[in-house]
């Protein structure tokens, strides 16, 4: 049970004189139930490999398989699939189009097939999964906070039922406790409900928090893959692409060549801290 | 450079009819002053009404009551309202909703050809404000083939290029990489330094701000906190409370300090931080 890329190369405009590779040769294999970040300079191939995964787009060569089948096969019933691989849009808010969040939100289930009831009941789970209060349901989704909004757009994936999650910069545009909170958000369907996650960010404080793996995009290629640790002890070649390491990791590095008997492989606030006071012997 | 007397701006919703549904004030009693030459940073959680008040700042938006002022010139009078515009210059956070032109240069050149400049003049303007923000390679380039760090630079090209004296960033980072924000980041910082022009960032991103002269931080359209960043980041529970935060060294800091080491409040930088642990060791 698990999506696998086997070496996937995508050419935007082949055969023209525009032709140039999204995706070179990328082979990854992403089991259920995984939290996943993904990070990469803008036009690394993050976007396009997203998209590959819930069959938007075909590679050029290679294959795509979800639950160990094909998903470019002629039989593969490719409109399932994008129900079981929801795909989050950045500013998904731009998407919401109803007269109010409840119908909005009851649109995907409803181009399911499904009958109303079952739509609507899941309409409400979904609402309910992401904080929405009733008293909101049948406002203009127009009328709400960016983060209010985000939620409603991030309901209406939940409603399809999704076993995987990919998210696009769920967090670009909004205040540091609108971030918080959604974060929290994505964090908890993955707990409590066991959601595989795929989060595309460009903060590398945030991945570091949530994630148990980081996949690293440059140039179409998959420059680095493990955990969050392991990726960010690479911060020098992580600048070169690019990228950084959260603030705390050049912190420790910087404490330790100073002498601190401090571990550098650090990512998240809370290590570091912890890291410091053992250092100085309050811990 | 820029003043504001008790402005207030409001809203007014109108149902499908086009009968007044409610009023939403998004601005509520602002006074502030800028002076020529500072760099200005303004914080706030989203609707807290950063970017209302920073259109009335261009005369995009005019006053409900009371009054700004660019320059001395009164927002609100006619015709002041080009020379605000020119002024004062402002780039958005989308960098692909103000970039019209198909090459790059002619993109810059837009603002002073409608200022009705000489050829000769627009392009020694285009020159210089694509060297400024380190452009200049790519002049004849296509901005569809440029990155999003690169895209917003032209922007800011193409406003530096009506010379303003003042130029609003209205979260110009937030739909980029790191490195584009750092190459934003900078072009600000530089047009700020060496070329002396006031400069207005609004933003989330906390880290941002550590430069700036000063801080305003806006809730519910009035000014809540204004101050150094030093004194802004000092209150870590304060900012919490309005929705905000501080960089992450800040942050670690003050939980040190909870921790029980001795730590000032407000450290801004890893320098910092890293020679006050070197202190105490």
């Amino acid at each position: 049970m698990s999506i696998i890329l086997d070496h996937v190369n995508y050419i935007y405009d082949e055969d023209t004189a525009m032709a140039h590779p999204a995706l070179i040769d990328v082979c990854l294999n992403i089991p259920n139930g995984q939290f996943v970040g993904l990070i990469g300079h803008t036009g690394s191939g993050k976007s396009t490999l997203i998209q590959h995964m819930n069959g938007l787009e075909k590679p050029t060569s290679g294959s795509v398989f979800y639950d160990g089948k094909d998903i470019h096969d002629a039989d593969y019933d490719r409109k399932a699939l994008r129900a079981k691989v929801g795909l989050v849009f950045q500013y998904p808010e731009h998407q919401l189009f109803e007269t109010d969040c409840f119908k909005d939100v009851c649109f995907g289930p409803k181009n399911l097939g499904l009958p109303q009831k079952e739509v609507e009941l899941r309409a409400y789970e979904a609402l309910k999964q992401v904080g929405f209060d009733d008293e909101y349901f049948y406002q203009s989704p127009f009328d709400l906070s960016g983060g209010q909004k985000r939620r409603v757009a991030i309901a209406g994936v939940l409603a399809m039922k999704p076993e995987v999650l990919i998210l696009d910069e769920p967090t670009a545009g909004l205040d540091p406790k609108g971030r918080e909170d959604i974060l929290n958000l994505i964090s908890k369907l993955h707990k409590e409900m066991g959601i595989t996650i795929i989060l595309v960010s460009h903060s590398m404080e945030d991945v570091a928090n949530y994630v148990q793996r980081i996949i690293v995009m440059n140039k179409g290629r998959v420059a680095f893959d493990d955990e969050p640790k392991e990726v960010f002890r690479h911060y020098k070649e992580l600048e070169q692409i690019g990228l950084a390491a959260p603030q705390v990791t050049y912190i420790m590095q910087e404490l330790k060549q100073a002498g601190f008997p401090v571990d550098s492989d650090v990512t998240t606030l809370e290590d570091a801290k912890n890291e410091i006071l053992k250092a100085f012997g309050k811990c | 450079m820029i003043r504001t007397k008790n402005l207030v701006f409001e809203y007014i919703r109108r149902d499908d009819e086009g009968n007044v549904e409610g009023i939403t004030r998004a601005v509520d009693g602002v006074n502030l002053s800028v002076e020529p030459g500072q760099f200005i940073a303004i914080l706030g959680h989203n609707g807290s009404g950063k970017s209302t008040l920073a259109k009335h700042f261009n005369a995009l938006l005019y006053p409900t009551e009371g009054e700004v002022f660019i320059d001395g010139l009164n927002t609100e009078e006619d015709k002041n309202i080009w020379e605000i515009r020119q002024k004062a210059g402002m780039v958005f956070q989308n960098p692909d909703n103000q970039i019209i032109g198909q090459v790059v240069e002619e993109d810059v050149g837009f603002g002073p050809e409608n200022m009705g400049i000489p050829t000769e003049e627009i392009w020694e303007r285009v020159e210089e404000s694509l060297k400024t923000v380190g452009m200049l390679q790519f002049r004849k380039a296509s901005p569809n083939h440029l990155s999003g760090g690169q895209k917003q630079r032209v922007s800011i090209a193409g406003v530096i290029a009506m010379h303003p004296k003042c130029i609003i960033f209205d979260e110009p980072t937030a739909m980029l990489d790191p490195n584009g924000r750092k190459e934003v980041i900078r072009a600000a910082r530089a047009l700020n330094e060496v070329e002396n022009i006031t400069i207005i960032l609004i933003t989330h991103y906390m880290e941002e701000v550590i430069y700036a002269d000063k801080v305003f931080v806006m809730d519910k359209g009035h000014v809540e906190m204004s101050g150094t960043p030093r004194e802004i980041f000092s209150q870590v529970d304060k900012l919490k409370e309005l929705r905000l935060g501080v960089p992450q060294v800040t942050l670690l800091a003050h939980e040190l300090r909870n921790a029980g080491l001795p730590l000032p409040e407000g450290i801004l930088s890893r320098e910092e931080l890293i020679n006050e642990l070197k202190r105490l060791k």
